[in-house]
Order: structure tokens, then sequence, then C-alpha cells
């Protein structure tokens, strides 16, 4: 869908030019087009034991041909709507009720998240699909940290998902730790592994930092797959151990001890595991979001956040950059250390096929395009780049096209997010004095 | 109170600073003017540690800074406005004077804040807006405030007439004769605004190519006909 790219900023804010959106069409419509004949315009089909090639010129057309009238529409659209300054006032107006009013929409999707599973909507198939959003959710939250506060932008966060999820599966197959046992080693590991990386980047920027991070995801994952001799290497660990309800384990029968539905007197069922699973995410995810939020209210939070405005100014004003940046990282790995625990213990299985880069991509879209640095905002960006792919499901092939398409008009019509308003962290003599709207 | 002996800074292979060597006593304006790229912001930056001093001693109270890290010198009580202000776009007005305070703990923070507002009543009116939208005379002061806030020994301030309008000028001068009378607080003042700067400075210096050519109290360089050439002549 490289045509985003021309959609951009042009639309012009008075009338309608007709020969300009007819030219910029066109041209969107001529790269649809050259993308779309390696793309859709061949299928390789088996004939008679043998490959084939099946052309198929009326796809290239149709695609095309929606490129180039959606395009069109999109900057009739733009025109019609007047100058899009206004547009975008509008969204920050509702941005910032949402911001504004963060507490009540949080207390009400937390206590919504508590009863689902008691909702006529919570089958398994929901929880399970809810346990996946809430796992996001807890590595956005993570990440946000790193890449929302703090400003460095991490593409291997990945690694320390991986770090997590790898000590404990390791620690529970030569120690025989359980879960409660494992998770503070695997968060405190993966903190490590924050500040391993976090040294040789200290004085990198932007791009160059990106890369470097990236880096670091993929030597992870190359370690893991190839240090057969601890990790198994492609095999993956298997049988990784349940987390237990203080030490009730979910089974039908256990040979240490009681399991969770004898204890409670209830009749076995393979459900009690999967909503306690999605409760103890539920339960991990609302702590990262209270140390988020009570972090950037103390003087470390601030200072990440005056890090990501101008590292000059924050040496000028007697802060410590390399500790600031190195708690950062270290803070938001071992969140993401706790996440790839419960994911290791949640799959049973886990190998380094789990902890590819596109999982880094599919945090870091999640934190941009919540918003960076919103709490809420990354709730929902979680929510829209879990859920909407299971609901394109009866689409088939066309699910991932959909997908696509989501993502770009979330971009264009909210390039910076979709909450991007920035609650300040100080007030003085109650609110209300020099506010100001929000860009 | 501050004491600069010979020092020299480099930029790879480019010596900004060639062996200066300076004076600021307690209680003092000390103005530093000069022509751009005469080293001035270098020999700010080169007192708070970044870049380093690649020779020479830089001493405050007797103590040997020259080779502290920026946020330690700033902990010893070296307070830095920098150039262009810098304060934090995205932060409020308060944000940023809380950024100030967080060398000290916060410990003062209210009282503070306050005396800040005392001095720039602006900054009260604009309490939750984010520095980025402030004006740029709003910003300065911003910066000379946030500053205050660590509660500095000794405050360095950058070129803060930078791009102002000249009644803006007027007032953050104002305003940095008052910090320096009512509170007592050390100042050494970068400018290009020689004029200005010379009269409210007890001494100053004229830097070129990174070298000290002159120096008096800010009356004698204000009569001085080179100075006067240089730097007064044609406009202010």
């Amino acid at each position: 869908m490289s045509t985003v790219a021309t959609v951009g900023p042009r639309a012009t804010a008075g009338g309608f030019d007709l020969a300009r959106a007819l030219k910029e069409a066109g041209l969107a419509a001529f790269v649809a087009f050259v993308l779309f004949v390696p793309l859709a315009g061949f299928k390789l089909v088996g004939q008679e034991g043998q490959l084939a090639l099946e052309y198929r010129p009326h796809w290239v057309l149709i695609g095309t041909a929606a490129v180039f009238v959606g395009h069109l529409a999109i900057n009739f659209i733009r025109a019609m709507r007047g100058p899009s300054q206004r547009a975008r006032g509008e969204a920050g107006a509702m941005a910032r009720f949402f911001t504004v009013h963060a507490r009540w929409f949080g207390l009400a999707a937390a206590l919504l998240a508590f009863l689902l599973p008691f909702t006529p909507l919570g089958n398994r198939y929901v929880v399970d699909v809810a346990t996946t959003v809430l796992i996001y959710v807890m590595l956005g939250w993570g990440l946000n940290i790193v890449v929302g506060l703090a400003g460095l932008l991490d593409l291997g966060y990945v690694a320390f998902y991986a770090v997590g999820a790898y000590s404990y599966a390791l620690f529970a197959q030569w120690f025989g730790l359980g879960f409660w046992e494992a998770l503070p080693i695997a968060g405190v590991l993966a903190a490590i592994a924050g500040i391993l990386l976090g040294f040789p980047v200290l004085r990198l920027r932007g791009d160059y930092l990106a890369i470097v991070t990236l880096g670091f995801g993929e030597i992870i994952r190359v370690v893991l797959l190839n240090w057969y001799d601890v990790t198994n290497g492609p095999d993956g660990i298997s049988g990784i151990p349940r987390p237990t309800f203080f030490g009730l384990e979910f089974k039908r029968y256990s040979p240490d001890g009681m399991t969770f539905s004898q204890f409670f007197g209830i009749e076995y069922s393979s459900l009690h595991r999967v909503i306690f699973l999605y409760y103890l995410i539920l339960i991990l995810a609302l702590i990262t979001n209270w140390f988020v939020l009570r972090i950037r209210r103390l003087p470390i939070g601030r200072a990440w956040e005056a890090l990501r405005e101008d590292e000059i100014a924050c040496k000028a004003l007697g802060i410590n950059p390399t500790n600031t940046k190195l708690t950062a990282f270290a803070l938001g790995a071992m969140f993401g250390g706790f996440a790839g625990s419960f994911f290791a213990t949640r799959q049973g299985f886990i190998s380094p096929e789990s902890f590819t880069f596109i999982e880094s991509a599919t945090i870091l879209a999640i934190v941009v395009l919540g918003g960076m640095g919103s709490q809420i905002g990354v709730a929902l960006a979680a929510l829209v780049i879990v859920v909407l792919p299971e609901l394109g499901r009866e689409f088939e092939q066309f699910r991932m096209l959909l997908f696509g398409a989501a993502m770009v008009g979330i971009m264009v019509w909210r390039p910076r997010g979709l909450l991007a308003f920035r609650e300040p962290t100080v007030r003085l003599h109650g609110r209300g004095q020099g506010e100001e709207a929000p860009r | 109170m501050l004491e600069v002996q010979d020092v020299h800074t480099h930029y790879g292979h480019i010596e900004a600073l060639k062996g200066v060597t300076l004076e600021v006593r307690r209680g003092e304006i000390v103005t530093i003017i000069g022509a751009n790229g005469a080293g001035k912001t270098t020999l700010l930056m080169t007192i708070c540690g970044d870049p380093r001093a690649s020779a020479g001693r830089i001493r405050l109270d007797g103590e040997d800074i020259t080779h502290l890290p920026t946020w330690e010198i700033v902990r010893r009580g070296v307070a830095h406005a920098p150039e262009g202000r810098r304060i934090f776009p995205r932060m409020t007005v308060l944000e940023n004077l809380k950024m100030g305070a967080t060398v000290n703990g916060e410990q003062w923070f209210e009282e503070d804040v306050e005396q800040v507002f005392a001095l720039f009543p602006r900054l009260k009116e604009r309490l939750h807006q984010r520095g980025g939208t402030l004006s740029g005379g709003e910003q300065q002061m911003l910066a000379i405030g946030r500053a205050l806030m660590a509660r500095p020994r000794l405050l360095l301030l950058d070129e803060p007439s930078l791009g102002l309008a000249p009644n803006l000028v007027q007032q953050i001068f104002r305003a940095i004769v008052e910090i320096n009378r009512s509170r007592g607080l050390t100042i050494l003042l970068v400018e290009q605004n020689a004029f200005q700067a010379l009269r409210i400075a007890h001494r100053g210096y004229v830097l070129a190519t990174g070298e000290v050519v002159l120096q008096g109290t800010g009356r004698e360089l204000l009569a001085n006909p080179e100075v006067r050439a240089a730097y007064l002549e044609g406009g202010h």
C-alpha cells in the first residue's frame, strides 16, 4: 500500500482542484499498478503435477482502478471538509476529552475487562483473544516507557519478551521453578538485558539507535536459534509448566495434591485455566499501567520525558542522561520480560519463531498508533491491532488487505496516533489557568 | 567564586578557545561579549564540562571542576540557561520549572515557583500552557526561571536577548539585574548585545577568536574606543 505517501499532505485547503486531483490519483494508480503486476497479476497453480503460471490481468485492473477511484475520493472528501486544520482540531478535542477523563475510561474499561469472562460474550474464543490483546497491551505499555516517554526508538523490544519467556522456560526445565518463582527472575534478567543493550547505544540517537536495537533483537533470536544445547534451538522448549492458583493446579487430577476444581468443589472444566490465565495477564497489565502512571509523576519519569524533548537542556539542568536512559531501557525491558514469562506459561511451548522482528514491529505499531506516551491510546491500539485481523477471518485472503487499509486509514486521519494529547504531570492551584487547546 | 585559568578547548582539530583566563567574584554580574564565533558559547559550555577543556583549570569556590561531568557541575550550584532557550516544548510551564528543581530534589518547589512568578508574572498566566506555544520572550523567561529553580550559586546565561524585540530585551535585562541585586546571585552573562550587557555588568571581557582581548569594568569597556568601534557603533 505504498500509495499512502501520495495521499499525504497535498490536499488543498480551499476548493477542489480536479486537474491536480486527477494527476495525483493517476500517479497513485501507476504506483499501485507496478506493485499489483507481480503481487496479484500472477498465480502459481498446479497443473498435472507441474507448476504453471496463471495470468490474472483482471485482478491488476480491479486493484489499480480501486486505488485511482479511492485516491480521487479521499481528495474530494478532504476538499469538501474544508481546511484540514479544523478537522485536526476536532480530533484533538476528542482525544483531549478521552485523556482528561482517562481515569473514568480506564476504570470502566478495567471493570468491563474483569467482568468479561462472566458475560454471555465470554466464551473460550473471546477470552483467548482477549488474553492475546492484554499481552500486547502490556508489551505496549512496557515499550511506551522506552519509546513514548524516553523517546528512544527501540526496534528490538521483542528481545526482552524472548529473554523473559526463555528465562521462565529454562528455569522451569533445569531447576523445576514454578511460574511465580520464575516471574521476578525473568523480569530481572530482562532488565539486565535492557541495560546491556542500553550501554552501547547511549550515544546514539534516532535512526542509528533504531538500527542497533533492531540488530540487538536479531542477535537474541539468532542466539536462541543456534545455542542448541541450552535453548534446544529451532525445536523450542515444550512442556513448560502451567501457572498454579496459590499452589492449586488446573488439571483433572494431580499426583501432588489438590487441583483447583477439587479444592473449590466444582466440576473440572478446561475453561478454568483459560479464564485464570486471562485474569493473570489482566492483573499483570494493570500493574504495568499503575507503575507507568505513577512513575510519570516522579522525577525520573519527568526526566525521561525531558530527555525525549531536549537532551542538552537536560544536561544543563543537572540530569545524568546515562542513568536516565539506562533506567528507561531496564524498566521497559522488565515489563517485556514479565509478559514473556506469561507468554511461555500460557503457550506451554516456545521457540525462536515467536520472537521475530514482526513482533517488535507490531508492538511499536501499537505504541505509535496509540499516540506516543498515551496509556489509554496504547490499549485501544492493541485492541485494534489484535482484534481487526480476527474480525476479518471470514474474509480469508482479504483479511490482511483490510488490516492494511485500516492502518492506512488511521495514519491518514490520525497522523499523531489515536490519542495524542499529553496530560500534564504537575498541577498547582487546581485546574483551569492558562490552559490551551492541544495540538 | 569562579576561576577560569588558561583554558583551551578543541572541537576535533579546531581550537575554539586558546587559553582563556577570567574570574567571576561573588555577587558580580560579569559579561562576555564578542562577535559570532568568538568562542563565547564554547566558554560557557566548557565551564559546564561539555565539551571538556583540553588544557587549563576551572575552579568553583576553590574546587577543581575541570574534569567533572556536566550534571555533577550543575549539582554543585552552577545553573545554565543555554543558548536558544531550550525549554521542553511539549511540557507545560510548570513542568519545565519542575525539571529545573530536579537537582535539589524539588524540596523548595512551591516557594521557588512563587519567586519565579514574582520575577516574571507572564509565566504565571501561562502556567499550564505547553512550553512550545510560548512566545520567544516568554520562553526566555521560562529558561531563566527554570535555571533559578535549582537555587544556583552561579547563573550562566547564554545570549538571553537572542531574537527578542527591544522592549522584551529591556525586560529580560531588568530581571537579570533584579536577580543579582535582590538575591546577590552571581551571574556570568554571554551576550552579542554588547551595549545592554555592558550597561548592567560590573565587569566584562571581550572575546575574539578564542582569546580575551580586552577586559575591564562595564563602564570602562563602554567608553573604550576599540569596543565602541567593534561592537557598539552601528546600532544596538
